[in-house]
């Protein structure tokens, strides 16, 4: 490239290495933290930063088999890990079709059809999804003790509950999904209405298989989001083998039962896939979020 | 690939009737549904719900048979759940907040009424004596009174035994009654009988050695006010403070839920074990939000630069590192920080005690605990802005740098005087979104320190490193108060704030639709 180079570039180059690799050292410092501390022997050892006799102590616990120690004690897992983690990816599997179906029909009609009031109504969704839910927890807990009463699997304490109050926060997906309708041409659409397709068919056969990308980003987006959904799930569940993983895992750090070891092992295993997935789909996820502007 | 989809669907016309028949049996069942629901709402006097209901049913039914709202069938299930779980609940609480709405009034009034009237007490005067004994048959019960002895037919006393009827009498069984060690092992079981006499009267255990006669605790008047049949006092409701008052100011619990108007709203004004952490914690709400905006865009744009330059090798290695913090469920880090942080088992007391031997006590000292908090949510935040700014970075031409190295511009006045005011208007509605969903970070903080230390003299709930939201989330649902009027008038003060937030980006970021 044609660009001026000031003398001390070769030296800002290397300034900018040194200073990222740096602060990237300091950023993982809790993760490689982590994963070092799962593989330590006991629950208060803070012994050195590497452990010294790894033990595998934590992990057995964690994927829920009681641990036979040197001296022959059996400790018990102190919880159900892996079920919360069942738990979770189940709310958040069936939360993600339904957002997923719900959304991607809404965004249909708000990019192809016009009717009264769309402006309006797309506009109201943006500004109501900045209200935070944590705010209505009270009216929302109201709301699934009452109707509780008389349909049980939607009641308090239900998973069922959980998934449906999940379907409030559509607005964010139906904006991504609604843009990326916005750019497909829809010419094709028009030719087989033209053709006789009705707009339910056309919508079906014609623009669903042009937008499977943007569908996966969104399912994966609504799957994440739910992973993570702390607040309305603390307050509607409340039975050990009913909670999620977001609301289970402090339980290992209350300040009369600190099991930190026992902790590190569990984060590991189950912030472990999440990551993962993230990390794969961040190319499309990234796009998806920056267009919402949050992350929680 | 068009005419072949086209074409597969050709059956599924071949039978119309099917498919209408199916749609109207399904109709016919939500609805079914819906209206069971509704009336059962109705009928626990739920009025509100109930309404909910009836709404959102009928609208269903209205735009799915109304031919014209075709384009509404799309978009209605994904409005009425946010009407359902975003604006009702919103608008409920609203309305909460001008209520006395506690864990004290919970009820309503009606409810209220039939649990007083529902209590019972053993009555002092009408007592009698007992004694057990055990025959063939079983175990009689032969009770002693000032008029009459009463006694009973031979009974298990295996708790299955609930109301027995007893007949005057004047003979005792034969035998000796059974002794105090016998009637103490028998104690649950005795305790569970109702003696029902002839009169219609219902004795019960009143101690070890008597049972006495159950009576109604409340007599209800016709005017509303009720008596307590022990005392004599009569109390009577106060509907404006939801509770049941006797004539020297003493209240009966528990009370109702009353329409108080703006009195939540002055408490948090007027009463100072309220308005002081009322105003510290948002006063330290508002300084997280902006320190948190300002700290994580500086950290990312410093960053988004660094990997926009032609120079650097390993982007791909860089940015993956980067945004771990970011692809690391927040709930887990959160927690991993929290266990970090501790002060006796951490390990960043363990570095820091190693490097420079001290062991500062992130949690119980006010500003040390903020400025954890700043540390853990820049970590967490950073790749997000990182990731805004490179995107915005990229759009910016090339040759504007090359014009400004040409002046002899260095990497400062670049930033200054061309990146800066290039990225900072689209930037703004975003950071907007970030200070409004950082003004209600709820997570970091429940996780994080939950609002610990305490701020001393406060009569709710109340920490230093609170914000507003785990401030009315405490308030509502943690420890003894659970004053949910309250916390639903601070949660009506922060929708405004939110919507006006809202609103000025949505003016900002200039939406079309």
């Amino acid at each position: 490239m044609a660009m001026v180079q000031p003398r001390s570039t070769k030296y800002r180059v290397l300034a900018s290495h040194l200073g990222m690799l740096g602060f990237i050292v300091i950023i993982l410092f809790p993760l490689l933290m982590v994963i070092s501390i799962s593989f330590r022997s006991g629950n208060f050892a803070s012994g050195s930063l590497l452990p010294e006799n790894p033990s595998l102590e934590h992990w057995y616990l964690a994927l829920g088999i009681p641990y036979t120690g040197e001296d022959g004690t059996v400790t018990q897992p102190p919880f159900p890990v892996l079920l919360w983690l069942w738990n979770s990816i189940k709310i958040a599997v069936v939360s993600a079709v339904l957002i997923l179906a719900l959304s991607t029909t809404s965004a249909y009609a708000f990019a192809r059809m016009r009717f009264a009031g769309k402006g309006f109504v797309l506009k109201s969704m943006l500004i109501f999804q900045m209200f935070p839910p944590v705010l209505s927890l009270v009216a929302l807990y109201a709301l699934f003790d009452k109707i509780g009463n008389h349909v049980s699997w939607l009641g308090l304490n239900t998973h069922g509950a959980v998934i449906v109050a999940s379907l409030g926060g559509m607005a964010l997906h139906i904006w991504t999904i609604k843009g990326y309708f916005d750019s497909i041409d829809r010419s094709l659409e028009e030719a087989a209405i033209v053709d006789g397709a009705t707009t339910w068919q056309a919508f079906r056969y014609i623009l669903l298989p042009l937008s499977v990308p943007i569908l996966v980003v969104v399912f994966i987006l609504a799957f994440i989001m739910t992973i993570m959904e702390y607040p309305m799930a603390s307050v509607l569940l409340v039975d050990t083998d009913k909670l999620t993983l977001a609301v289970g895992a402090q339980q290992y750090l209350y300040e009369q039962n600190y099991l930190w070891g026992d902790f590190a092992a569990a984060a590991v295993l189950s912030g472990l896939p999440i990551t993962v997935i993230f990390l794969y789909c961040q190319k499309w996820i990234v796009g998806g979020l920056t267009a919402g502007g949050v992350k929680g | 690939m068009i005419t072949e989809s086209l074409s597969s669907y050709g059956p599924e016309n071949r039978l119309p009737m099917m498919r209408t028949i199916l749609k109207w049996s399904a109709l016919a069942a939500f609805v079914g549904m819906a209206l069971y629901l509704i009336l059962a709402l109705y009928a626990q006097q739920e009025f509100v719900f109930a309404m909910l209901f009836l709404v959102l049913t009928a609208s269903a039914i209205f735009v799915f048979v109304h031919k014209k709202l075709y384009a509404h069938r799309y978009i209605f299930p994904a409005v009425a759940g946010m009407g359902l779980f975003v604006i009702f609940p919103l608008m409920y609480t609203v309305g909460i907040g001008f209520t006395n709405y506690s864990a004290s009034n919970l009820l309503s009034f009606e409810q209220v009424q039939d649990n007083l009237l529902d209590r019972t007490y053993q009555s002092g005067s009408i007592r009698y004596d007992y004694g057990l004994y055990e025959t063939d048959a079983g175990y009689v019960i032969y009770l002693e009174g000032e008029h009459q002895d009463l006694v009973t037919a031979p009974l298990e006393l295996d708790g299955s035994e609930a109301s027995v009827p007893v007949l005057p009498a004047s003979v005792k069984p034969a035998g000796d009654p059974l002794g105090m060690r016998d009637i103490i092992q028998l104690r649950s079981e005795l305790s569970q009988l109702d003696l029902l006499t002839e009169d219609g009267r219902a004795l019960s255990m009143a101690s070890l050695r008597a049972f006495a006669a159950i009576k109604d605790q409340f007599t209800l008047h016709d005017n509303g006010s009720i008596t307590n049949n022990q005392t004599d006092v009569t109390y009577f409701p106060d509907h404006d403070a939801g509770f049941y008052r006797s004539a020297d100011g003493e209240t009966l619990s528990p009370g109702w839920t009353v329409n108080i108007g703006w009195d939540n709203y002055l408490k948090v004004v007027s009463d100072p074990t309220i308005r002081g952490p009322f105003f510290e914690i948002f006063v330290w709400t508002l300084s997280f939000a902006v320190a948190t905006v300002v700290f994580t865009l500086a950290l990312g744009l410093l960053l988004a630069n660094l990997l926009q330059w032609d120079q650097i090798r390993g982007k791909g290695f860089y940015r993956t590192m980067l945004i771990l913090p970011y692809a690391v469920p927040a709930f887990i880090s959160i927690l991993v920080f929290k266990g970090l942080f501790n002060q006796n088992f951490g390990e960043i007391n363990l570095v820091l005690e190693g490097l420079f031997g001290m062991r500062p006590d992130w949690f119980s000292d006010p500003a040390l605990a903020r400025t954890m908090i700043l540390i853990v949510n820049t970590w967490l935040g950073y790749p997000y802005m990182m990731l805004l700014c490179m995107g915005l970075l990229q759009a910016i031409p090339r040759d504007l740098y090359e014009a400004s190295a040409m002046d002899g511009a260095g990497p400062v006045n670049n930033l200054f005087n061309v990146t800066l005011p290039l990225i900072i208007k689209p930037l703004m509605p975003l950071l907007i979104a970030s200070f409004a969903f950082n003004f209600n970070n709820f997570v970091l903080i429940a996780l994080l320190t939950g609002g610990a230390p305490d701020i001393i003299g406060a009569s709710t709930p109340a920490g230093t490193t609170d914000l507003l939201v785990s401030y009315t989330y405490r308030i509502a649902f943690q420890d003894s108060g659970q004053n949910f009027g309250l916390a639903a008038a601070i949660a009506t003060a922060i929708f405004l704030v939110v919507g006006a937030l809202s609103l000025i980006n949505l003016k900002l970021s200039k939406v079309k639709v």
